[in-house]
């Protein structure tokens, strides 16, 4: 039970918190450099939308959550069992930040949730 | 107007840091929270306990500078590329943690885990030859 709390955590809080910064950063507008004042510039600009906020805050409950995970577990375990994200995220992009995702890329995205599977039921 | 070429360019030089700088910060993580031994979060003054514990650990915050360096690239990365083709694109970091948990913490990995990790990189390779993009960038007035 404690297993199933935590990487739910990890993988719903990191996802819905990867999206809302995401989104975010599409408000944000393009970084047009690399340059160290230009990107304050940017981290500036995303403190002030409230979809950052929200995604930090989910994203740091997921870090705690990681924490927790790793006392217990393998990193070689813990980090692919959160790839589970992978298959919310696919959807999350398509749903929330309207992407298009072509045929091509879903075949892509279903290979690695594959090999995801496997790295999971290899647990030695 | 940012040419396409500048676009793949950047975006994958973006992509290499994430891969690099994500799996070295989980496995610092890692290698901090296995010196902590059980964690007991109740009541409250152990979990104050755990948590000074916890950020006491060198290789806590090594992994937390990391993880940084990590959701800055990130964060730029997201201001032009898709999200789905961004968190696709960086699955190659699963392999990159199984080879430094192995590498950095002795950890066991199994020949069917290393499997999981070659199909993944086969996922990752169909997936980096989409476009970054299919979102048009206009003014935010959807929010």
């Amino acid at each position: 039970m404690r297993d199933i709390i935590l990487f739910t955590l990890i993988v719903a809080a990191g996802t819905g918190g990867e999206l809302c910064v995401s989104r975010a950063m599409k408000v944000v507008g393009e970084a047009t450099s690399f340059h160290p004042i230009e990107i304050a510039k940017v981290i500036l600009r995303a403190l002030r939308v409230p979809w950052m906020w929200l995604g930090v805050a989910m994203m740091a409950i997921a870090f705690f959550a990681l924490l927790g995970a790793l006392s217990l577990y393998n990193v070689s375990f813990v980090v692919p069992v959160t790839a589970l994200s992978y298959v919310a995220g696919a959807f999350g992009g398509v749903a929330f930040l309207r992407e298009r995702v072509s045929p091509q890329r879903w075949l892509g995205v279903l290979l690695v949730a594959i090999g995801v599977t496997l790295v999971f039921l290899g647990k030695s | 107007m940012t040419s396409l070429k500048t676009l793949h360019l950047k975006t994958y030089l973006m992509i290499a840091v994430m891969i690099v700088a994500g799996p070295l910060g989980n496995v610092f993580l890692a290698k901090g929270m296995k010196h902590g031994g059980a964690l007991s979060i109740w009541p409250p003054s152990a979990l104050y306990q755990t948590a000074l514990n916890v950020f006491a650990s060198p290789s806590i915050w090594l992994g937390v500078a990391s993880l940084i360096t990590f959701f800055v690239a990130y964060m730029l990365v997201l201001s032009w590329a898709d999200y789905s083709f961004v968190q696709p694109a960086s699955s190659l970091a699963y392999g990159v943690v199984a080879l430094l948990g192995y590498l950095m913490l002795g950890e066991r990995v199994s020949p069917l885990r290393w499997a999981g990790i070659a199909v993944i990189c086969v996922g990752v390779f169909i997936v980096g030859r989409t476009d970054p993009r299919t979102t048009a960038h206009e003014t935010p007035e959807r929010l």
